[in-house]
C-alpha cells in the first residue's frame, strides 16, 4: 500500500549543491590555509567505516565534511535516491557515484495524478535506463515513482543488467503487458516486480506465462492495478514454484475460486491482495464450494490484507480467521455497511494501517475507534467523489476515532462536513501526528455547526501535533490558517492547499515561516505575484512549488526565474490552449544543477 | 406540461409492463434515466450553493447528470484518483447486487453459475452461454423459438414456471430469473410454440 507518504524517507536530498559546499568547507576546515587537507588515515580505513552507513540524511551530512569525505561517500552509497529526476541528470549521477546497486527516482509532482498536468508532460525514465546501463550493470534495484517507463525501458532493465532482482513501480505509466512480457522472461534473478498504482496497456500479452520454468526467486508479485485477464493456469504454476513467495496481490480478473487455488499452494504468504472477491462463474458438482475459511486459517503468517475489488459479501465471513494476526487492512474497494464491517473489525485488535471507503459511516468509525487500540494510519476514501454527493462520514466519525485510537500517526479523510470542534480534539487525542490530511469535498465549505472558518481547527494541529511534517487543508479558509501555520508549522515538509486563503499574505505567512518546507502544492487560492517574492530566500532548500489556478503572471514568474538561475520555472498550460494573455494557469518550479530541461514539450514554457 | 405527463408514467412504471413487438433486450433505458436525472434535481439555481450542502442532487441515479454552472465537476477535485473512482462506481451505479443463477444444460456434467447484470440484454447472454457450453443457439422469434439449433435456453421464473428465454423485457426477466436451463431436443422444441 503506497499513495505519496514521504514518512520512512528522510528529508531531502536531492543532489544539490554540494560540490559548492563541500568546496567552503574544505578551504575553511584546514586551519593552516593549506587546499588539500591531508587524512590522518588512508581512504581504506573511511570506507569501511562509511559502508555501515544508509541514511541518506547521514550520508549527505558525511559528504559535507571534506573533499576526502565526500570522495569516500560517493564510493560507497549504493543506494541512490533522487526526489525529483530533473534535478541533477543521469550524467551527473553517474559521475559522482561509482558503485550504485539501487536507484529510487521521482518523477512528476502528485498533482498529475488527479489529472491536473497535460500528458507527455515528462518524466522519462528512458535516459536513466540507458545511463545506468552503461554505468552499473551490476544495478539490482529499481524504485520508480510517477514515472513514463515504455515497454523498451521494461526490455533494457531485463536484458541489460544481468542480476537484476527488484522492480517497483509505483503510480507509473507508459508500458503495457508486452513489456511485462519481456521484463519477466529476460529477469532470472528477479525476486520482486510490484505495481502498484500504475497504469498498463493491455496489449493482451500473457506475461504470467512468460516467467522462466524452473524454480523461481520471486519473493513478491504485486499486480493488482494491472487490468487485463491473465493466465490462471500460468499463475498457479509459478506460485508453485515459487517457495519464497511471501507477498502477492492478484488483480480484479482473478476470482474468488482461483484465489482459493493459489492460497492452498501458498500458506507461507505475509501479504496477500485477494482479486475480485467474487466469482461470476463457479464450475463445480453441485453446490460444491471450496472451504475459504479453511484456506484463510492456513495462512498463519497473514498480516497485510487487501484486495475485495468486486467482493460478494457472503464470502466476508472466511478472513475471520486471519483478522487477530492482521497488522493491515485494506478496504478500500469494498463498499460495505458499517453493519457487514463489525464482524471483522471487532477482532483487528492488532490493526496498525487501515484504508475503507466512507461506506461505512459514522458508525464504523465508531467500530473502529472501539476495538483499533493499535492503529496508526486510517484513510477514508469516499465512494462517491464528487462536490455534492451526500456524506456518509462527518466530524462525528473524526471525533470517534481521535477517542479510540491515540497512536494515531497519519490520517487521510475525506468528508462532506466537518467542524473545528472535532479537528481540534483530535489534535489534543493525539499528539502522534506526522500527517494530517483533511479533505472537504465541497469546495469552501465553512464549518457547519457555527458557520465559521475552519482555520481554528487546523491551527490547532499545527500549535498541538508537535511532529506533523505533512499537512492538507480544505474546507472554507482565510489566511488566518496560513499564520498558524507559519507560526507553529515549523516541522511541516509537504503542505497541499486548495480554494483557501484571502489574500497574498496567506502565501507569505507560509513561505516566510516554515524553514523546513519542501513540497508545497497549491491549487485555486488568491495568490499572486508579491507573494510568490516572498519565498526567494527559501526556493532552492524546497524539491518544488506547484501553484495552479492562482493570480500569477508570466512576469511576475519570469523575475523569479531571473532572481534564481538554479530553479527552473515551468509554466505550463493545457495541452490544446494557445497562448493568450499574461496569466499562468500553471507553474511547476524546482531547483536543478542542469538548467532548463531539454525534454519539454510545447505547452511548457520555462523561463 | 411535458415534464409532468412523464413523471406520471414513470411513477406508474408501464414500461416493465408494456406489450411490445421490438425483440427482447432493445429497450429505451438511456432515454428513460436521462429525464429521471433532470428530475431529480429540486434546486438547480441557488446563490448560496457554495456554501451550503445541496441536498437535492445526492439522489440521482444518472451517471451523466450536468450539474448546474456553480457545481461544475472541477478537473481534479475532489483529489481521488482515477482508478479509484473506476473501481469504486464500477458497471454499476449504485452498487446493485449481482443477480446470480445457476444455469445447467442438458448432457452436461456441470453447473454454471452467472451474475446477470454483467449482461446488458439477451444478445450479450446468448453469447456468453454459448461460450461457456460450447454450442449454438439457433435463431430467436416470438412466434417460434429457437430455431435452427437442438438447444433452446429456458428458465425458471418466480412463479416455478418455464419460459423460453426472450419472451419477456430484459429487466422483467432479469428479475424474475431463477435460475436458467439449456434444453435440448424434443422438450425444448415443445416450448417453442406459442408460450
Amino acid at each position: 500500500m503506497s499513495e505519496d507518504d514521504d514518512r520512512q524517507q528522510s528529508p531531502p536530498s536531492d543532489l544539490e549543491f554540494v560540490s559548492n559546499k563541500a568546496r567552503n568547507c574544505n578551504a575553511t576546515g584546514s586551519g593552516s590555509g593549506n587546499p588539500e587537507f591531508q587524512s590522518a588515515y588512508p581512504d581504506q580505513v573511511l570506507e569501511n567505516v562509511l559502508h555501515f552507513l544508509t541514511s541518506k540524511r547521514d550520508r549527505n551530512a558525511v559528504s559535507l565534511v571534506c573533499k576526502s569525505w565526500y570522495r569516500v561517500e560517493a564510493l560507497t552509497r549504493s543506494e541512490l535516491f533522487i526526489g525529483n529526476c530533473y534535478a541533477v541528470s543521469p550524467a551527473r549521477a553517474t559521475a559522482r557515484f561509482a558503485r550504485v546497486r539501487a536507484l529510487h527516482l521521482k518523477g512528476k509532482p502528485r498533482f498529475a495524478d488527479f489529472n491536473m498536468m497535460p500528458s507527455d508532460w515528462g518524466a522519462h525514465f528512458n535516459p536513466w535506463a540507458l545511463a545506468m546501463a552503461k554505468a552499473y550493470p551490476w544495478l539490482e534495484k529499481v524504485h520508480l515513482k510517477r514515472m513514463s517507463v515504455t515497454d523498451d525501458d521494461l526490455a533494457t532493465l531485463a536484458e541489460l543488467f544481468l542480476g537484476f532482482k527488484e522492480l517497483v513501480l509505483v503510480c507509473c505509466d507508459g508500458f503495457g503487458t508486452s513489456g511485462l512480457a519481456i521484463f519477466v522472461n529476460k529477469c532470472r534473478q528477479l525476486k520482486v516486480l510490484d505495481l502498484i498504482e500504475s497504469e498498463s496497456s493491455d496489449d493482451e500479452a500473457d506475461w504470467i506465462s512468460c516467467f522462466p520454468e524452473g524454480e523461481s526467486h520471486l519473493e513478491s508479485l504485486i499486480f493488482d492495478c494491472v487490468e487485463c485477464h491473465i493466465n490462471f493456469e500460468a499463475l498457479e504454476r509459478l506460485v508453485a514454484r515459487s517457495p519464497s513467495l511471501k507477498k502477492l496481490r492478484l488483480n480484479r480478473y482473478v476470482s474468488i475460486g482461483q484465489l482459493y487455488r493459489l492460497m492452498v499452494r501458498a500458506p507461507q504468504l505475509t501479504h496477500l491482495g485477494t482479486g475480485s472477491f467474487s466469482s461470476s462463474e463457479i464450475a463445480g458438482q453441485g453446490d460444491q464450494e471450496p472451504d475459504y475459511v479453511n484456506a484463510f486459517a492456513a495462512c498463519k503468517t497473514l498480516v497485510c490484507l487487501s484486495g475485495f475489488r468486486e467482493i460478494i459479501l457472503d464470502y466476508l465471513p472466511a478472513i475471520y480467521p486471519v483478522c487477530a494476526n492482521l497488522t493491515s487492512l485494506n478496504f478500500s474497494y469494498a463498499n460495505i455497511t458499517a453493519e457487514q464491517l463489525k464482524p471483522i473489525i471487532s477482532k483487528c485488535h492488532k490493526l496498525q494501517v487501515f484504508w475503507v471507503l466512507d461506506s461505512i459511516c459514522d458508525e464504523g468509525l465508531q467500530a473502529v475507534a472501539a476495538t483499533c487500540k493499535e492503529l496508526r494510519e486510517l484513510r477514508v476514501f469516499p465512494v462517491d467523489a464528487r462536490e455534492d454527493s451526500d456524506g456518509p462520514v462527518s466530524e462525528v466519525g473524526l471525533q470517534a476515532i481521535s477517542e479510540g485510537c491515540r497512536k494515531l500517526q497519519s490520517i487521510l479523510y475525506f468528508c462532506q462536513q466537518m467542524t473545528n470542534a472535532a479537528v481540534i480534539t483530535m489534535s489534543k487525542n493525539c499528539p502522534d501526528l506526522v500527517v494530517f490530511r483533511l479533505c472537504i469535498m465541497g469546495r469552501h465549505r465553512a464549518d457547519h455547526v457555527t458557520g465559521e472558518p475552519m482555520d481554528d481547527g487546523f491551527g490547532a494541529i499545527v500549535m498541538n501535533c508537535k511532529k506533523l511534517t505533512r499537512l492538507a487543508v480544505s474546507g472554507l479558509l482565510t489566511d488566518k490558517v496560513f499564520d498558524y501555520i507559519g507560526r507553529h508549522g515549523k516541522l511541516v515538509r509537504t503542505l497541499s492547499v486548495a480554494f483557501a486563503g484571502d489574500s497574498d499574505m496567506g502565501l507569505k505567512y507560509v513561505l516566510e515561516g516554515c524553514p523546513q518546507l519542501q513540497k508545497f502544492e497549491i491549487r485555486d487560492s488568491p495568490f499572486g505575484d508579491a507573494a510568490l517574492r516572498s519565498g526567494l530566500h527559501h526556493y532552492y532548500n524546497m524539491r518544488f512549488l506547484w501553484m495552479s489556478s492562482c493570480r500569477l503572471t508570466r512576469r511576475g514568474c519570469q523575475e523569479i526565474a531571473r532572481a534564481m538561475p538554479r530553479l527552473v520555472v515551468e509554466v505550463i498550460r493545457s495541452a490544446d490552449e494557445e497562448e493568450v494573455d499574461d496569466a499562468v494557469e500553471i507553474l511547476y518550479m524546482y531547483r536543478s544543477l542542469e538548467g532548463p530541461r531539454t525534454d519539454a514539450p510545447k505547452f511548457v514554457t520555462i523561463s | 406540461m411535458m415534464e409532468s405527463s412523464a413523471a406520471y408514467e414513470n411513477d406508474l412504471n408501464l414500461k416493465a409492463t408494456e406489450l411490445r413487438l421490438g425483440l427482447p433486450g432493445t429497450t429505451d433505458d438511456e432515454e428513460e434515466t436521462a429525464v429521471s436525472s433532470v428530475r431529480t434535481y429540486k434546486r438547480p439555481l441557488q446563490e448560496d450553493t457554495d456554501h451550503e450542502k445541496c441536498g437535492g442532487n445526492g439522489k440521482s441515479e444518472s451517471q451523466n447528470e450536468t450539474s448546474p454552472p456553480s457545481k461544475a465537476q472541477i478537473v481534479g477535485w475532489p483529489p481521488v484518483q482515477s482508478y479509484r473512482k473506476n473501481n469504486s462506481q464500477s458497471k454499476k451505479t449504485e452498487s446493485e447486487p449481482g443477480i446470480y443463477v445457476k444455469v445447467s444444460m442438458d448432457g452436461a456434467p456441470y453447473l454454471r453459475k452467472i451474475d446477470l447484470r454483467v449482461y446488458k440484454g439477451y444478445p450479450e447472454l446468448l453469447q456468453a452461454l454459448e461460450n461457456m457450453f460450447r454450442f449454438t443457439i439457433g435463431e430467436y422469434s416470438e412466434r417460434e423459438g429457437y430455431k435452427g439449433s437442438d438447444y433452446a435456453p429456458t428458465y425458471e421464473d418466480k412463479d416455478g414456471d418455464w419460459m423460453l428465454v426472450g419472451d419477456v423485457p430484459w429487466q422483467m426477466f432479469i428479475t424474475s430469473c431463477k435460475r436458467l436451463r439449456i434444453m435440448k431436443g424434443s422438450e425444448a422444441r415443445g416450448l417453442g410454440c406459442g408460450v
